[in-house]
């Protein structure tokens, strides 16, 4: 690339104007619109947030499988809900929405200045607390439970006038890598309705992809934000830990949860982490530097950008069609004008292995707190002891279960060495790792997920197999660095020939250059030119 | 009550102790909640000290720099960087189910306490008790247990208050250098002493803001270390003393018939005077302590240790050391030092009273009279001003030292609204040594008994006593008594 390419709008239509006044090919409009797009309509006065909010409010009452009654819409149950329900949303906050749209016309047309993204709505992963509605992380443990707080991300999204549309579906407690853990019922993948939309922020992946969202959040300790985003065609971040406050995340692992933006293109996903990050005196690992602006050198280009491809993420285990898809983005940056290096992270390799021993040791200390005795699920016993002991059984899931096990044992006496010891040293060696590699690279590169989005049920037998889909997001969790996935394209199902399926590329830049991994991204999407809308025989309905 | 008194000839006891003292900081450790004691229950909290889900913890800076100020006062190094660890464990009481504590980096390490220890009626001597750590923590909250035993196990009901959940603890750890009981005890007061000046803490035992365990074993001297019990419920500095004393011979009984020792939790039981398993320690308990990933490392680097250490006090050997050079006997010194009236009895020096005589009235009448009405010494209003001008009043002879007993008590009534000699005035408490208007009275007394004057001039000199009461009681006991004796034996032998 000789010059920085000249802003395009983005590939994802924004509709005439004069589609704005209702009907439901205006509606169908305003659900495949960016939140960019949909911004700049709603600050010229050419739609209503109101509109907007009853356009994806009727998308989700038709397609997603909830009772779209009363003020907070429930998902069906579980064994109610048909295959052809998406099911992102565990709750949706209809009336709330509408009365915030409302408030935000009302503002607007009082010609008070509002945020960039203000009326846009969004899915929130129900992992981050909102008063008003339960926060269940996916789980029968906290059914009924109403925070008493909201999260900071979610204050920060209110103040800035993004609408909440609902909750999301997820992997108990964020564990989980398709959905599938949800104690609700597993979301389904908008491209193909019997394939899993990955995980665990398989609901808030959905819920874009879908078009019930333009934007949502997701959080992300392994991969779960990257990984489904590239199964459902998105652009899903992982923030640099620490830039996004954990304030009102119900942790699964501290030292790696972070909540990050889904979008359809790399600028709605920009603008979303805008909003978000920053410093919050309430999360004591929240970092005080700033990450340079996201927007400012967005449409810079990447001529001259050394792109390193890291050795250990890639060749066996990754699906012929992932692979190919891979090569070809490589071809795509250097046509960019950016030079591929090979670069090696020599930790990657046991990434996967500490990383199921740091999670889910944290995970055992964080989810103590499940007890039946200030809020969630009880089950009564006679004693305390037993009424403990009850109500975690009755509460948590298999996955959860496994996990918490895993992460007593790790930290038990006699074992703490010989595993969260090594593997908080592998943790250590592997950010040693990527500060070496980013003195040869500008930002590093790999597929996200080794397969594209496999069939529902077909990995739920098999942690292990369930577990290799992390094996390339991991190491930049456990380093802290922000990393992205981005669409590269449709690839084959190798077990469905002819079915088509969104491949994801990964992005990782050094720690706090997420404005670098951002650059990148947008470069790349505006010359690949990916149409997110979910097209095959079994996606989901869109009106076209 | 020494070693040599309390175990049979052959046999040493070791004393280790730890001792929680929680921080009068005015927010907990970890949130913005109050940390006012005696709110009604359940007011003082929020979603952090609750252990809602989400919420985090964000480390108390005054809690810090607290416990940082006692490491030093307590002789103790502070380490660079430390790190808050999860003890985990589960406890309805326990709001996440773990606790937030230090581990194998504590705070503050190497410490040390030199106490004085009363060997023998007013001889003191000094011994040194290690220190080895000082680590910050989180208390529990409250649990009230309805019904049956009044414990977890068997109550109809629990209830639980989390106005205590997430209060700033410190815990403090001894070297096993413990082998009596009253340097257990002189270590307990001297700790508290501390605590008291540098100001991080009421220590109150029966509050429960100091809290005392005591590790006890006994060894024939020359052997290893015996099997310990860990001593729980010493709620003042006496139980301490004699649960020590109690638990050393029922080891030494057990031991001497063959018995071996279990490693166990006892109750101290005050009424009945005697220790009773609380809980065998079977296994060690596995608290599966890891670094706490919601924080971050506790960083102190030696110019602000240094900031701190500007800002330590005057301690409680220094001054003890000094009043004892005022004049000041040494068991003085150490109950005014330990009583919390050094500023008061510095006050007063400064305005001028004698030490000795004002720190015998802090001791004694100031003292009786604040524990009869269960208040402080500042709560009572009663200032050094006070101490030294109540002094002047007896010295130019306003007051007798009877009468400056009755001006004290009405200032304390008083809550030191009114000082000595306005009380004084007010209450028409001077003594009456007007020459004049004593002779008036003693004659008119000698008048009204001519029975009692009759067998004084008899020889009877002892029924002068009467007499000096009668005047004593016409002049509401304000009549100068030396005074008195002398105008009756004046007006009565001519």
């Amino acid at each position: 690339m000789a010059d920085p390419t000249p802003p395009t709008p983005p590939t994802s239509t924004t509709p005439p104007a004069t589609d704005a006044a209702g009907g439901s090919a205006a509606d169908g409009a305003l659900t495949r619109s960016t939140a960019v797009a949909l911004a700049a309509r709603l600050r010229r006065g050419e739609v209503s947030a109101r509109e907007v909010v009853d356009a994806h409010l009727d998308r989700i009452a038709a397609l997603d499988g909830v009772v779209a009654d009363g003020p907070v819409w429930a998902a069906k149950a579980a064994e109610e809900l048909t295959a052809d329900d998406v099911h992102a949303y565990l709750a949706v906050t209809a009336d709330a929405a509408r009365a915030h749209a409302d408030d935000v016309d009302r503002r607007r047309a009082a010609g008070e200045e509002l945020g960039p993204l203000a009326g846009v709505p969004l899915a929130l992963k129900d992992v981050l607390t909102m008063r008003g509605a339960p926060t269940t992380c996916g789980s029968r443990m906290l059914e009924d439970w109403v925070p008493p707080y909201d999260a900071t991300v979610t204050r920060r999204l209110r103040d800035a006038d993004v609408v909440v549309l609902g909750k999301t579906n997820m992997d108990e407690y964020a564990m989980g890598s398709s959905t599938e853990n949800s104690a609700y019922g597993p979301t389904r993948n908008p491209w193909d309705l019997d394939r899993v939309p990955g995980g665990s922020s398989g609901g808030s992946a959905a819920a874009v992809a879908g078009l019930l969202a333009p934007l949502a959040i997701g959080t992300d300790t392994g991969g779960s934000i990257r990984q489904p985003a590239a199964l459902t065609g998105l652009v899903g971040a992982k923030p640099t830990y620490g830039t996004v406050s954990r304030y009102g995340l119900v942790a699964f692992a501290s030292s790696l949860d972070q909540a990050g933006p889904f979008a359809r293109t790399v600028e709605d996903a920009a603008q979303l982490q805008a909003l978000i990050q920053g410093h919050d005196p309430r999360d004591s690992t929240s970092v005080r530097e700033e990450v340079p602006d996201l927007l400012a050198h967005l449409r810079d280009g990447i001529d001259g950008l050394r792109i390193g491809v890291v050795t250990e993420l890639q060749g066996e285990g990754y699906e012929p069609g992932i692979a190919a898809t891979f090569e070809a983005s490589l071809e795509r940056f250097e046509r960019l004008g950016a030079t591929i290096v090979e670069v090696s992270l020599p930790h990657a390799p046991y990434g996967l292995p500490a990383y199921y021993l740091i999670a889910p040791s944290e995970a055992s200390s964080n989810l103590a707190r499940f007890d039946g005795v200030r809020y969630g699920l009880r089950v009564d016993a006679p004693t305390a002891e037993e009424m403990n002991a009850a109500t975690r059984a009755a509460g948590f899931g298999p996955e959860v279960k496994r996990r918490i096990m895993i992460g007593t044992h790790a930290l038990s006496s006699g074992y703490y060495d010989a595993y969260y010891l090594q593997a908080s040293k592998v943790r250590t060696l592997i950010a040693r790792d990527f500060a070496a590699a980013f003195e040869t690279a500008d930002v590093l590169v790999s597929p996200t997920s080794p397969s594209v989005s496999f069939g529902l049920g077909t990995k739920t037998a098999d942690p292990i197999a369930m577990y290799l889909n992390d094996v390339a997001t991991v190491p930049a969790s456990l380093a802290g660095n922000p990393a992205l996935s981005l669409p590269a394209g449709l690839a084959e199902a190798p077990d469905a020939p002819g079915t088509q399926l969104p491949v994801g590329l990964q992005l990782m830049a050094p720690l706090l250059r997420d404005d670098l991994m951002y650059r990148v991204a947008w470069a790349f999407e505006q010359d690949l030119g990916f149409d997110p809308v979910p097209t095959g025989p079994r996606a989901v309905e869109v009106a076209r | 009550m020494t070693t040599a008194s309390i175990l049979p000839e052959g046999w040493e006891l070791i004393v280790g102790l730890e001792v929680h003292v929680e921080l009068t900081t005015t927010t907990k450790m970890w949130c913005g909640c109050s940390t006012d004691f005696g709110a009604a229950p359940n007011t003082n909290v929020c979603a952090v000290c609750t252990g809602q889900p989400g919420s985090l913890p964000v480390a108390n800076a005054r809690a810090i720099e607290d416990a940082t100020l006692l490491g030093l006062a307590l002789n103790g190094g502070i380490h660079g960087r430390c790190w808050f660890h999860r003890k985990n464990y589960f406890y309805p009481d326990l709001a996440k189910n773990y606790q937030i504590s230090q581990y194998d980096v504590p705070l503050v390490h190497d410490g040390h306490l030199d106490v004085e220890v009363e060997v023998a009626d007013g001889a003191f001597e000094t011994r040194r008790v290690g220190i080895e750590r000082l680590h910050m923590e989180e208390d529990t909250a409250r649990s009230l247990h309805v019904g049956d035993t009044g414990r977890l196990h068997g109550a109809d009901r629990s209830l639980i208050d989390y106005n205590r959940c997430g209060i700033p603890l410190l815990e403090i750890v001894s070297h096993p250098d413990i082998r009596d009981p009253e340097t257990a005890q002189a270590y307990l007061r001297e700790l508290q002493a501390i605590v008291r000046a540098v100001g991080v803490s009421d220590a109150r035992m029966e509050e429960g803001s100091m809290r005392c365990d005591a590790n006890v074993s006994v060894r024939r001297f020359g052997e290893p270390l015996g099997t310990r019990c860990e001593i729980k419920n010493l709620n003042s500095v006496r139980s301490l003393g004699r649960a020590i004393a109690y638990e050393a011979q029922r080891q030494v009984v057990l031991l001497e018939d063959g018995v071996a020792i279990r490693q166990e939790t006892r109750h101290w039981d005050e009424g009945k005077g005697v220790t009773e398993t609380l809980r065998v320690k079977e296994t060690v308990t596995d608290y599966r302590y890891f670094p706490d990933p919601d924080l971050v490392a506790v960083v102190s680097p030696a110019e602000r240790v240094e900031e701190v250490r500007a800002r330590l006090p005057e301690l409680p050997a220094a001054a003890r050391a000094r009043l004892v050079a005022a004049g000041l006997s040494p068991a003085q010194a150490v109950t005014v030092v330990g009583g919390g009236s050094l500023t008061v009895l510095d006050d007063a020096i400064a305005a001028g009273a004698d030490p000795s005589t004002a720190a015998n009235r802090l001791t004694g009448e100031v003292a009786g009279q604040l524990g009869a009405e269960g208040i402080t010494l500042e709560e009572s209003g009663l200032t050094g001003a006070h101490l030294a001008e109540l002094e002047g009043l007896v010295a130019d002879g306003t007051l007798s030292t009877k009468l400056a007993k009755q001006v004290l008590a009405s200032v304390i009534d008083g809550r030191g609204a009114h000082g000595p000699k306005q009380v004084a005035e007010t209450e028409g408490l001077q003594q009456v040594s007007d020459e004049g208007e004593l002779r008036a009275i003693v004659e008119q007394v000698v008048a009204d008994n001519a029975g009692t004057v009759a067998a004084i001039r008899g020889g009877n000199d002892k029924a002068i006593g009467a007499l000096v009461g009668q005047v004593m009681k016409a002049t509401r006991g304000q009549a100068d008594p030396r005074k008195t004796n002398e105008l009756l034996r004046a007006v009565i032998h001519g």
